[in-house]
């Protein structure tokens, strides 16, 4: 079974929003992309994503605010927030998670980690060994 | 490498660890024993074979069996054994007397994930009187699992992130399994091919991808070894890809659970 729905990847690096989105196509979403927090939202406003995979520091709103804001204007149930940011600091880790987060991921991350918490989060099948 | 150079290398690694290795597995040799080489001054693998002959190259005839072993690992791996622990801790803990120590073998237990996800789950039930023993051939692997440091890396491969917080502690760049989770395992090293009576009896036994590393017969001899030292409602958990059928009689799938084991007349009990 292949994922369905759609991803949101906040990054302001282009070339990491790239690699993302090749990883989470391969199991079936669709991706939209975002460059900050405030592009994000007003993705968020337009449809709310499955996911949003979200970067700490980006320039216009960081995604710490992005976050807050969206639990505040969308509730903490949907859509799931996973950061994945060089923010590696188990405190930062602990705020995020405070604030709403439901994963998090600390670069540099491999399709082996992205895709391995897609699982836990219940948007793919566990890739089987059998 | 000349064909006799890896025969005899091959059989070395046989008798000590099990690990059967075809002649296509040439390139590993290849690979993994590269640093080996260099690191001794050994100017090729058929050099190597030769040296490896003289009785009194231990130290060398074990580094060589643990670079050619596979230690692949990751936390909760494969994740419906551990969906499976966890529904079955509650009902076994039920079946024994209240002051009953909870024994659970890591076989072939690499840098101890499998283990720590085990203490973790114990954790999460509120298992305190438990030991979880982890053992594996490799010396190198049994000291890593011991001081249960892992790399950013190793701790977002299977880990949920609330566990990362909950369970483990950041020291440098590394996070390391807190104290009371540590306090619940001990790590030896051990090989699987000999006798393990003096182990004493495990609830729950672990012996996951290990198995597919061997020969038929090897395969049964472990099995056997290790269903001897079951509980009689015990049970055993092995890689998916990985059955006891035409090996041992001694278990039996638990239906409905992929990879779970338990000793034949038990099995059928546990279905459902």
């Amino acid at each position: 079974m292949q994922g369905t729905g759609d991803i949101l990847v906040v990054d302001d690096s282009r070339v990491v929003r790239k690699a993302a989105r090749r990883i989470i196509e391969r199991h079936g979403f669709s991706v939209r992309e975002a460059g900050d927090g405030a592009e994000a939202l007003v993705a968020c406003r337009a449809a709310l994503p499955r996911l949003v995979l979200l970067d700490w520091n980006m320039p216009v709103m960081n995604g710490l605010e992005f976050l807050k804001a969206a639990r505040a204007e969308f509730g903490t149930e949907e859509p799931l927030v996973m950061l994945c940011t060089t923010e590696s600091e188990f405190e930062r880790i602990v705020m995020a998670l405070e604030a709403g987060a439901q994963e998090y991921i600390m670069k540099p991350f491999d399709d082996a980690i992205l895709s391995g918490k897609l699982a836990q989060l219940g948007l793919v099948p566990e890739e089987s060994e059998a | 490498m000349n064909a006799e150079g890896f025969a005899s290398i091959a059989a070395l690694v046989k008798a000590r660890s099990g690990i059967v290795l075809t002649p296509d597995k040439e390139y590993m040799l290849e690979t993994r024993l590269a640093p080996l080489l260099k690191q001794d001054g050994i100017a090729s693998l058929d050099m190597l074979a030769l040296k490896l002959r003289d009785p009194r190259a231990e130290a060398l005839a074990r580094a060589v069996t643990e670079a050619l072993t596979t230690n692949e690992s990751s936390f909760f791996r494969d994740g419906k054994p551990f969906d499976h622990l966890r529904r079955l801790l509650p009902k076994l803990m039920a079946a024994r007397a209240p002051d009953h120590r909870l024994r659970i073998w890591s076989a072939a237990c690499s840098t101890g994930q499998e283990a720590y996800s085990v203490a973790m789950i114990l954790a999460e039930l509120g298992i305190r009187n438990a030991e979880i023993l982890g053992t594996d051939l490799s010396r190198e692997v049994v000291e890593r699992a011991r001081e249960g440091s892992f790399t950013q890396f190793e701790v977002q491969r299977g880990l949920p992130v609330q566990m990362l917080v909950k369970y483990f502690r950041q020291e440098g760049g590394r996070w390391r399994v807190q104290p009371a989770l540590r306090e619940m395992t001990r790590f030896e090293e051990r090989n699987l091919l000999v006798d393990h009576r003096m182990l004493g009896r495990f609830d729950i036994v672990f012996c996951r991808n290990v198995l597919i590393y061997f020969d038929p017969q090897t395969k049964g001899r472990v099995l056997n070894a290790l269903a001897a030292q079951m509980a009689a409602d015990g049970v055993m958990y092995l890689g998916g890809a990985e059955t006891v059928l035409g090996l041992t009689d001694r278990l039996a799938a638990v239906m409905g659970e992929r990879g779970a084991y338990a000793l034949a007349p038990a099995a059928t009990r546990m279905a459902g």
